[in-house]
């Protein structure tokens, strides 16, 4: 597809190109600003070099957040990448049960994040919601609010409650795409279940789960909302994210240095993932 | 197909009705607990609401402090979804159309921006527009949140644009139409259902996001999703209005998942399925 080239297609860009640098450079330069000074209160700065980002690099307390942080992503990842497909495979394929699929299965996307929180901080809880409850009348001990384990299993349980639909509805989109003269042909040739899946259906789906794994991964990468409504981060630190320690840190201490240090670090990751992301996705596009 | 459908069956029921009952069961009990009193939450442990009572559903649409949430996260959400919305149209055509000077490098930026942790852009949102006057407005929020909403509006009615083929607008062109006249009488038409989209999942991320809008609020633009979270630290008890509250942020998503329901994919992947 060649397009043709017309610069003048810059006068269209401009409204976005002014808002998003409002929103987004403007703020970016204070936490640079930040990252390279030091301040004794009022309004005084002193300039810093690059201590803060040897002082967050070399953090223990970082370093935890950031473990916890590729723990949890990669956990969420294992599960939810494999279910999602599993319930895309069984998804019915039209008709007003497919449509009602959908409906109920995008439900828990659209509620606020810290709703989701809410609801499973109640649904756990062993005096009223209905899941402590029942562990516990099974003999089962089971207190997210002190044990470490148990608030893991909580926020993970919660994540896969929370997205799974996400992966499936991609899927399940990759799936349709697929035309009847396949399957047919994979009767014709007897070809098992798993053999349609395996060089039918999951080639087709490649493209839909890079995307699918991309979204995930990003999106557990930055949570916050949830588990901080469920467990605020603990019991101790169990829970604490990188973003959770990273607003702990900026607002609740006010570290400001340390803090736009680290911002800058995450922002970086977060940037090489983007790129990642964008070749996939634009990749795609050219193969279509 | 037949050989599929077969295969299908009963075991492709049953897992969908177990998956489905996982997600449900969680509301269900959130809508069991707001149609209780709290005596009844705390003393016994019943399936469904023995005395089914909309006492918790009356104390927040009585209560300005509670209602005015619900109105203070409607008008920004709206306001992010009509300025996105606005200033996306054109650039989306731009990247549909044209190439031109670091096109690929500015449609990359925008997609950082999707990505970007809010968590980063908390502290600096708050310094920004508490210096400029207008922490605490409706506005600071709606903003804030163009953040990640104008590149993923961008990003799906570019994927809507480019499926409407060139030959279109070169026809109008021929037959005298100038570009704002082409844009809004025909091409707007034709991609309706791409607007339609955008817009649902602008609305629904800036009506689901938290971290944003309670840094940036205080009293009057404070957003329903804040005025929760405060109920549950400082009375902790009052288990049946929370769970009314969280009742009734479902609702709007509820209300319009319908007529998106194919699209969901599509917005999802930010236009790219």
């Amino acid at each position: 597809m060649d397009k043709p080239v017309n610069n003048r297609a810059w006068l269209l860009v401009l409204p976005v190109l002014l808002l998003v640098a409002f929103s987004a450079i403007l703020p970016l330069m204070t936490v640079v600003n930040y990252s390279v000074q030091d301040t004794f209160g009022g309004n005084q700065f002193f300039w810093a070099g690059l201590d803060w980002f040897e002082e967050v690099i070399h953090s223990d307390r970082i370093r935890a957040a950031l473990g916890r942080q590729i723990l949890f992503s990669a956990i969420i990842l294992a599960i939810e990448i494999p279910l999602g497909i599993f319930v895309a495979l069984n998804m019915p394929k039209k008709g007003i049960w497919a449509s009602f699929c959908l409906v109920l299965m995008a439900l828990p996307l659209l509620i606020p994040w810290n709703v989701v929180g809410t609801i499973w901080q109640v649904f756990g809880r062993v005096d009223i919601g209905l899941l402590g409850f029942t562990l516990r009348k099974l003999g089962i001990s089971y207190n997210y609010v002190n044990d470490a384990i148990d608030a893991w299993i909580t926020v993970v349980v919660m994540d896969v409650w929370h997205w799974t639909s996400l992966v499936a509805l991609l899927c399940y989109a990759g799936l349709q795409s697929i035309p009847d003269a396949y399957y047919q042909a994979a009767r014709i040739d007897q070809a098992s279940r798993w053999k349609v899946f395996r060089y039918i259906e999951l080639p087709k789906m490649q493209g839909v789960l890079l995307i699918a794994v991309l979204l995930r991964f990003m999106d557990s990468f930055m949570i916050y909302t949830e588990p901080f409504v469920v467990t605020g981060g603990g019991p101790g630190n169990a829970t604490t994210f990188l973003s959770i320690d990273l607003v702990k840190m900026a607002v609740g201490q006010f570290d400001l240095g340390p803090a736009a240090a680290f911002s800058l670090i995450y922002f970086l990751v977060i940037l090489l993932i983007s790129f990642v992301f964008y070749t996939v996705m634009t990749r795609e596009k050219e193969d279509s | 197909m037949a050989a599929v459908a077969e295969s299908k069956g009963r075991g492709a029921a049953l897992v969908m009705v177990l998956y489905l009952l996982f997600l449900m069961l969680p509301i269900y009990w959130l809508l069991n607990m707001s149609l209780k009193t709290n005596a009844e939450i705390l003393g016994t442990f019943s399936l469904w609401p023995k005395n089914p009572t909309l006492a918790n559903y009356r104390t927040i649409l009585t209560d300005p402090s509670w209602y005015m949430g619900y109105v203070n996260s409607l008008i920004y959400v709206v306001m992010n979804t009509v300025i996105s919305i606005t200033v996306a149209l054109p650039a989306a055509y731009a990247f549909s159309r044209y190439r031109f000077m670091g096109d690929k490098h500015l449609f990359f930026w925008l997609l950082t921006n999707r990505m970007a942790p809010a968590a980063v852009f908390a502290l600096p949102f708050f310094q920004l527009y508490s210096s400029i006057g207008l922490f605490d407005t409706h506005i600071a929020v709606a903003l804030a949140h163009c953040l990640f909403n104008v590149p993923l509006a961008v990003w799906i009615l570019e994927g809507f644009m480019s499926g409407v083929p060139r030959e279109i607008d070169e026809t109008a062109y021929i037959d005298g139409y100038s570009f704002p006249r082409f844009f809004v009488k025909i091409f707007m038409p034709l991609i309706a259902s791409g607007i339609g989209v955008a817009a649902f999942f602008c609305f629904m991320f800036s009506w689901v996001e938290l971290l944003l809008s309670r840094t940036l609020t205080s009293v009057n633009a404070k957003p329903i999703a804040a005025t929760m979270t405060r109920t549950v630290s400082a009375s902790g008890l009052d288990w049946g209005v929370l769970a009314a509250a969280g009742m009734l942020t479902i609702i709007p998503g509820a209300l319009v998942i319908w007529f998106v329901r194919n699209y969901i994919a599509k917005g999802f992947a930010l236009g790219r399925v």
